[in-house]
This record gives C-alpha cells, sequence and structure tokens, in this order.
C-alpha cells in the first residue's frame, strides 16, 4: 500500500465538474451509443472517488458529512430533502392557482356589472364609470399580428442562414448577437422607440404613406403621428425576432442531415434542399411564430411608450392606439375606485386567457415536432 | 436531343440563380435583424455617456429645472429587489428542477412541468396585478418586499428548466456509484449530481438574474417608485428601470437625458453579466448556446 494521500474533499468536487463538461460537449457533437458506454465508465469511477474520499473524510472527523452517514439520519436526511423538493414545486402549483383565482376573484366587480358585454363594448370612461375593453382588444391583436408579419420572414431568413449557410464561427458570432436582442432589457427599447425610431417611422415612413394613400385607403389614413399602431408593430417585431429565430433553428437542426443529403443526391441545389427541411419542420416553426406571438401579446413597457395610449378604435395604423398591457401598467396606481380596479383586473383576466391558450397551443407544436425526431438531427 | 439540354442548362442556370438570390436574402435578413441593434447600441451609449457622470451614481435625483442628481437610490433598489428575489427564486426553482429531475415521474409530476411552462409564459404585467393583490393589498402599502415577490415568480420558471435539463444530463450511473457506496440519496442528489451540473445550473441562474434586472412592468405597482432612499423594505423603493420609464413618459428634455443614462447602465449592467455568464460557461472561452 502506498502512502499517497486519497482525494480531498476539493478535488472530489473539482472532478466532479469534469464528467459534466464531458457530457455536454459529448451530447453536442452528436452522442453515439458506444461513447457514451465507455464514458459511463469513467464517469464511474470518478463517482466513486468523490464518495469514498467523503466517506474517508468523514471516519477521520474532518467532515460535517460523518453525522448524515449513519443509517437513521440518512432515512431523515432523505425525507426532509424530499418534503423540500415537493414544497418548491407546490410553490409553482399555488402560483399558477393564486393568479388564475385572485384576477377571476378581484374582477368580479366587473363582470358582475359588465358581463361580456365588457369584451365588446367600445367605451371606456372611468369618470362614467363606464368600462368596455374592445379598443384594447384591437390593438393588443392588431400590433402582435402586424409585428409577427414583420418579424417572420426575417426570423426564418435568419434561421436558415444560422443553420444551413453559416460556417461554426460566424455561426457563435451572429447567434450571440442575435441572443443579445432578446437580452435588452423591455424599457430599453421603449426610450429607444420613442425617442429615436417613432420620429423616423411619422418622417420617414408614415408621412409619405398618409401622402400618398391617406385618401384612398383607410388603413393609411393620415395625418401621421408619431406613436401609433405601426411604430408598436415595429417595435414589437424587433422584439421577438429572437424567439421565432432560436426556435426555428432548433427545430431545423432536428431534422435529420439524410433528408438534405437525399435532395443533394437528387440534383437538387442548397435552396431547393433547404425548402424541403423548411417544410418539414413546419409545424415546429408554426409553434416558434405563436410562441412569439405570446410574447408580443403580453410586451407591456416598450408598446406603451411607443403606441400612443388612446383608448379608441381607429382603421388607420398611422394612428395612436392602446394595448391590454399598456391600459394596466397606465392606469393601474391611478385607479381609484373599486370598479376602475376591478375593470383593469379583468383587462388582466383576458389577456393571461390570451396568452396562456397562445402559449399552449405553441408548445405543443414545438413539442410534437422536436419528439419525433431528436434521434437523427443535425448536430 | 440538344435541344433537350439547351433547355435543362438554363433551367439549372435559373434554378443556381434562384439559390444565390434566396440565400442571400437569408444573409440580409441576418444584416436587417443587427441592424436595430446596432442603433440601440449607439444611442444608448451616446445618449448616455452625455448625461453620465460620477454625481449620476451617488446623488438622489433632482426636481424638475435643477440640472444634474442621479440615479443613486434606484441603483441600489435595483439590486435589493434583484437580490431578495433571488433569494427567493433561487431555491425554490433549484429545488423543484430537482424534484422534476431526481423524483419526478407521476402525475404530479406532469401536471408541474406543465404549469412551469405556463409561468414561463405569463405576461409580467400579470404578475405584477397578482403581486398587488396578495402583498401589496393586505400590507396597505407599496413595498420592496412586494418588488422581489414578483420578480420571484418571474425567474423561478427558468431556473426550474434549466435545473431540469441539466440533471437529467448527469449520466445514471453517477447516481447509481453512489448509492452503491451506500450514501443516502439526498447526499448523492446535492453532493453528486447537483455538483456535476453546478455550473450549468449557475449560468441558468445568473441569465435568470440579469432577465429580471431589466423587468419594468411588475415592479409598477408593487415597488411603485421613490424620489428618495427607502425608508425600509416594507416601503416603496425606487428602481432603475421604473425611474428610466417614469422620465421617459416626462415632458422634461433634462430628464429625457436621465432616462438614457439609466438606460446606458441597466444595458450594461445586462450585457456585461450575460457575456461573463458565457465566458463562465465556457470554461474561460466564449460560447453561445446551441
Amino acid at each position: 500500500m502506498n502512502n499517497k494521500p486519497l482525494l480531498t474533499d476539493g478535488m472530489a468536487l473539482i472532478l466532479s465538474y469534469t464528467p459534466y463538461y464531458a457530457i455536454v460537449t459529448h451530447c453536442l457533437s452528436g452522442c453515439a451509443g458506444n461513447g457514451c458506454t465507455v464514458f459511463s465508465q469513467r464517469t464511474f469511477i470518478i463517482a466513486g472517488q468523490l464518495l469514498m474520499s467523503d466517506i474517508i473524510a468523514a471516519r477521520s472527523g474532518t467532515s460535517s458529512v460523518r453525522t448524515l452517514i449513519g443509517e437513521a439520519q440518512s432515512r431523515i436526511g432523505d425525507r426532509v430533502f424530499y418534503a423540500l423538493c415537493v414544497l418548491a414545486s407546490v410553490v409553482i402549483l399555488a402560483t399558477i392557482a393564486g393568479i388564475l383565482f385572485q384576477l377571476v376573484s378581484s374582477s368580479q366587480l366587473s363582470i358582475a356589472k359588465f358581463g361580456f358585454g365588457f369584451l365588446t363594448g367600445s367605451t371606456w370612461d372611468p369618470v362614467m364609470e363606464e368600462y368596455g375593453a374592445r379598443p384594447f382588444i384591437y390593438g393588443t391583436v392588431v400590433s402582435s399580428l402586424m409585428g409577427l408579419a414583420l418579424a417572420l420572414p426575417l426570423s426564418i431568413g435568419i434561421a436558415v442562414f444560422l443553420v444551413e449557410v453559416a460556417g461554426l464561427n460566424v455561426r457563435t458570432i451572429a447567434s450571440f448577437l442575435v441572443e443579445t436582442l432578446a437580452a435588452i432589457p423591455s424599457v430599453v427599447y421603449g426610450v429607444w422607440g420613442v425617442f429615436v425610431m417613432v420620429p423616423f417611422i411619422q418622417e420617414k415612413v408614415g408621412m409619405p404613406l398618409a401622402e400618398k394613400f391617406g385618401e384612398s385607403i383607410p388603413l393609411f389614413a393620415g395625418p401621421a403621428v408619431g406613436p401609433s399602431l405601426l411604430s408598436a408593430a415595429v417595435i414589437l417585431a424587433i422584439m421577438i425576432i429572437p424567439i421565432i429565430t432560436s426556435i426555428t433553428r432548433d427545430v431545423m437542426l432536428a431534422i435529420p442531415m439524410s433528408q438534405r443529403e437525399a435532395a443533394f443526391a437528387l440534383g437538387s441545389t442548397k435552396w431547393e434542399a433547404i425548402k424541403i427541411v423548411i417544410a418539414n419542420a413546419r409545424w415546429g416553426i408554426l409553434g416558434g411564430i405563436i410562441l412569439g406571438l405570446g410574447r408580443a401579446l403580453g410586451e407591456t413597457m416598450a408598446v406603451t411608450l411607443v403606441i400612443g395610449n388612446s383608448p379608441y378604435i381607429n382603421s388607420s395604423i398611422l394612428q395612436p392606439s392602446y394595448t391590454m398591457a399598456s391600459v394596466i401598467a397606465n392606469e393601474f396606481t391611478e385607479a381609484t375606485s373599486d370598479m376602475y380596479l376591478s375593470a383593469l383586473i379583468e383587462v388582466g383576466l383576458v389577456l393571461l386567457i390570451t396568452t396562456f391558450v397562445v402559449n399552449m397551443l405553441a408548445r405543443f407544436l414545438v413539442w410534437s415536432v422536436t419528439r419525433r425526431s431528436i434521434a437523427g438531427g443535425r448536430q | 436531343m440538344e435541344r433537350r439540354i439547351t433547355i435543362s442548362k438554363s433551367s439549372i442556370a435559373r434554378r443556381k440563380i434562384i439559390n444565390h438570390i434566396m440565400l442571400g436574402l437569408c444573409a440580409l435578413s441576418v444584416v436587417l435583424a443587427l441592424i436595430p441593434l446596432a442603433l440601440i447600441m449607439f444611442y444608448t451609449v451616446k445618449e448616455g455617456i452625455s448625461a453620465l457622470n460620477w454625481d449620476f451614481f451617488t446623488h438622489l435625483p433632482k426636481p424638475v429645472g435643477e440640472p444634474g442628481g442621479g440615479m443613486a437610490n434606484a441603483i441600489v433598489g435595483t439590486l435589493t429587489i434583484v437580490g431578495m428575489a433571488s433569494l427567493i427564486g433561487v431555491p425554490v426553482g433549484i429545488l423543484s428542477g430537482v424534484y422534476l429531475a431526481e423524483f419526478g415521474k407521476g402525475m404530479f409530476a406532469t401536471v408541474i412541468r406543465f404549469l412551469t411552462e405556463v409561468m414561463s409564459g405569463l405576461p409580467s404585467i400579470i404578475v405584477g396585478i397578482f403581486v398587488y393583490t396578495i402583498v401589496v393589498k393586505p400590507m396597505g402599502h407599496f413595498s420592496a418586499y412586494a418588488g422581489a415577490v414578483s420578480l420571484a415568480i418571474l425567474m423561478i420558471p427558468t431556473i426550474t428548466k434549466t435545473t431540469e435539463e441539466l440533471l437529467k444530463l448527469v449520466p445514471q450511473t453517477l447516481r447509481e456509484a453512489g448509492l452503491a457506496l451506500g450514501a443516502p440519496k439526498w447526499i448523492v442528489t446535492t453532493r453528486v449530481v447537483i455538483s456535476a451540473a453546478a455550473k450549468g445550473i449557475i449560468t441558468g441562474m445568473m441569465l435568470a438574474i440579469a432577465r429580471i434586472a431589466g423587468e419594468t412592468a411588475p415592479l409598477l405597482f408593487t415597488a411603485l417608485n421613490n424620489r428618495f432612499w427607502h425608508q425600509g423594505l416594507d416601503q416603496p423603493v425606487a428602481s432603475l428601470p421604473v425611474q428610466i420609464f417614469t422620465y421617459a413618459v416626462a415632458p422634461y428634455d433634462d430628464w429625457h437625458a436621465q432616462a438614457w443614462a439609466g438606460a446606458t447602465v441597466l444595458i450594461m449592467m445586462v450585457f456585461i453579466l450575460s457575456v461573463v455568464v458565457r465566458v463562465v460557461a465556457g470554461g474561460g472561452k466564449f460560447t453561445v448556446q446551441q
């Protein structure tokens, strides 16, 4: 027997990090069956060393683990740990249940008074205590759909570029930059939007459109003001591009390489092969699109700053509008009467239900595609 | 025969041209998407730098009309609220992730997984309303606690999902090795499984923190705002995002300048945090999640 010291606690902990990195890189480079088996033998040994060191440290009395190794205590430890984990999960359950309950119960006053008329009424008049949410529903849906229409072609183009065209270095940098778009706080988008983008859109897009088509097409009726549905749509488009892009990219990566190879073997060009990949990934891409829509529907700060906040339905996209999230953000702290507060919370309830349905549909679509083809996907 | 060849040649040429055009458009769309990013960065830095000075970090906001002043209280407020939110959100997120990865097989786990998805899609303003009804209303006033609870709710689903996914990547043999050596399950989970995935979990945690640091909507009617140093955690407290919003909607030019400066500080905070996280996750090399 040699006298080499066995692994110390600290060394063992460092060692225990190693397998994790190996696993991740392994999985990323397309984990094949054989590689994994060989690999797990190594991790087995490391895990053994780690625990041996713990036990030895415990015997020599240098570790707090000593007291916990005992049979009875370990059973208590297991139970306490399990209970904590369950408790944390119950917190999630309770939060969602609580949100639903609170929103429904706090909006009772308004639900009882207006009923379904709340959704169709187009008067929002806190002075007369007359509340109808139609202008907000209209503004939310139209600005989100317009933002989606602007973001969609760009996002799919970016995803195709990242997956099919770019080399690894370009892909790393471009991915990072697009993801940075997602990391910019909403309020910063808003500040940039209201001081830089809105004047630009008013001068360079809104005014020429209103001048040329304002008379004939009600969609572009002037006068073009700065904060408008159009401005909101543009800022929403910028904000949801990273979401649609990353989902589309993941779904395209999940389409097996053999699909592309088959297309190339038949003599197709790269673009023709990409079309086949996109066609196969269509449900997942649709899921990404709907997920982007869900994000756009609930977006608050950036939209509040650029949409103009006017509770009237106007057919022109160059006129100000209002969204459900914005009206809550602007008026919640000003709501003086119980009915006013209740009506605002009911707007929140409508928003919650809308985003919930939209998000669930999206998750289901993405899941249905990635579940099938994880195995043969491109790396 | 010859004619057929010419036709197919021209059609090949046409297909090749379409190929180049479409691939070119894809590259163009990357450029188009990066223009707003560049513009936002450019303007934030350009407008922000002029209003940014030492006073900004050390002084309270000045009343309208008086030049100068800073957002020291808002910066401290943001750090306080985010710190408190992490104290609630991180343990709950990690433990529920552990539950889903290590114990979660039955109906309850399926429900929790589903609810985590629901939670990550919640509009942040809805969380604000919820916390208003359960914390602000019973307490009778806006507070830092309420702000922290709302941000915690927003960070939990991210951490839960990251933890679950990373723990599932840890091979089963590691757990078996630990159990075979006689260690109780909770020791195996905390000392072997979690520490094997620790770096990834920390990365996810930092990204979640970076995300909530910029959240505005849920703070509007939970932490509210405060022009002065806050008088305690049960009192309204200023935060950087809310302060930026307040200044941006106000009609005064020097407040707009302050809003830009605040935006610069906020964006730098978030940006530095996310670059640091990527470098740490890549073991000293800059990486992007693929």
